[in-house]
């Protein structure tokens, strides 16, 4: 089946659940990643029984820090 | 109110334009945004708006210049070391466009100050690294009704969306909660090239001009992101959350909070 992963096509073998993607797809601390499969948000307990099909579009929401370390650290930066 | 004829010099690159044009301009004039985090995100962005003529900015942060963030944080000279950032950032606006009027804030954003500090404001810039101060400035956002431009950076990549009351989701309805300390590398732990943070918080300062102005649209609902290796835009649809603790009717949380704040173990 062909699937859009990050806005890519790629092709996977039917029946390939949410969690084996995560696998596959080498996706970076997975627990604290949110997923969507077609512009809906997927739990992290559904991503072992959600299969996906033909056509769907995962995308993968990651935490994002920056800017300054301030409030982060008591020590200075 | 009647632009001078400097005002007309100054703004002329703006005052052609007809998204925003005299009338545009002078919203800016009158437009209140606060910058909290006086860093990679905030600099570029401080240095934009207060060049377009916005003419309150508030600047929030309790951290001084350091020798590590002029790799980045552009608003800060090597001559600024060691001095509050916000004093530096403030000269900074000031030594661009004397018109404006700068208030910084050299304090620790917390659920104790963020909602009569906001509150002053027409539009906020997420400009701190931390999880905490993200989920904090979205929670107080939302429950003072206040529009935001989120955003983060890491290593050749970085991302950005806005909240605006009542249409699009909240920073809470993408990421539930703040991971743990460690589950996720801040910018010193993993690094992060000045220029992308000069893309982002360029793009933040246009979401707030954009904001003001009226002009195009807002990046609510969706999800901006930048790769700079692979030279590579793309914006991803954000669903709202009909469950989020803090945007949706089963709303749980009712006034801002503190999460624990991480302490930091590099030395």
């Amino acid at each position: 089946m062909t699937i859009v992963v990050a806005g890519e096509r790629k092709e996977y073998a039917d029946g390939l659940t949410v969690e084996e993607l995560i696998e596959a797809e080498k996706v970076e601390t997975p627990q604290y990643v949110t997923v969507t499969v077609n512009d809906t948000f997927l739990s992290n307990a559904e991503r072992a029984s959600r299969s996906l099909q033909e056509g769907d579009v995962v995308e993968f929401l990651y935490f994002m820090g920056g800017g300054t370390i301030p409030s982060l650290c008591a020590t200075n930066d | 109110m009647a632009f001078t004829n400097e005002q007309l010099e100054r703004y002329s690159r703006h005052i052609i334009l007809k998204e925003i044009g005299p009338k545009g301009q002078k919203k800016l004039m009158k437009a209140k945004v606060l910058i909290i985090g006086a860093g990679g995100l905030g600099a570029p962005a401080a240095l934009y708006l207060a060049a377009a003529g916005v003419g309150t900015i508030g600047i929030a942060d309790a951290d001084s210049v350091d020798l590590s963030n002029l790799q980045r944080q552009v608003i800060h000279s090597t001559a600024d070391i060691g001095r509050p950032k916000v004093e530096s950032a403030r000269d900074s606006m000031l030594a661009i466009n004397p018109e404006i009027t700068v208030h910084t804030y050299y304090e620790y954003i917390t659920s104790e100050n963020i909602s009569g500090i906001i509150r002053d404001y027409d539009f906020v810039l997420d400009g701190t690294d931390n999880f905490p101060a993200k989920f904090l400035i979205n929670d107080a956002c939302v429950l003072e009704e206040k529009p935001f431009s989120h955003a983060g950076i890491i290593r050749f990549e970085g991302q950005l969306m806005t909240y605006v009351p009542g249409e699009g989701p909240c920073y809470r309805c993408v990421f539930k909660e703040p991971p743990p300390k460690d589950a996720v590398p801040t910018c010193r732990e993993a690094g992060v090239v000045g220029a992308v943070a000069g893309v982002i918080g360029c793009l933040q300062a246009m979401e707030a001009v954009k904001y003001i102005t009226g002009a195009g649209d807002l990046l609510t609902g969706r999800l901006l992101t930048y790769n700079a290796l692979r030279s590579q835009f793309r914006t991803v649809p954000l669903p709202r959350d009909s469950h989020c603790a803090v945007c949706s009717g089963e709303r749980t949380i009712h006034v801002p909070f503190d999460y624990e704040l991480p302490v930091c173990d590099l030395k």
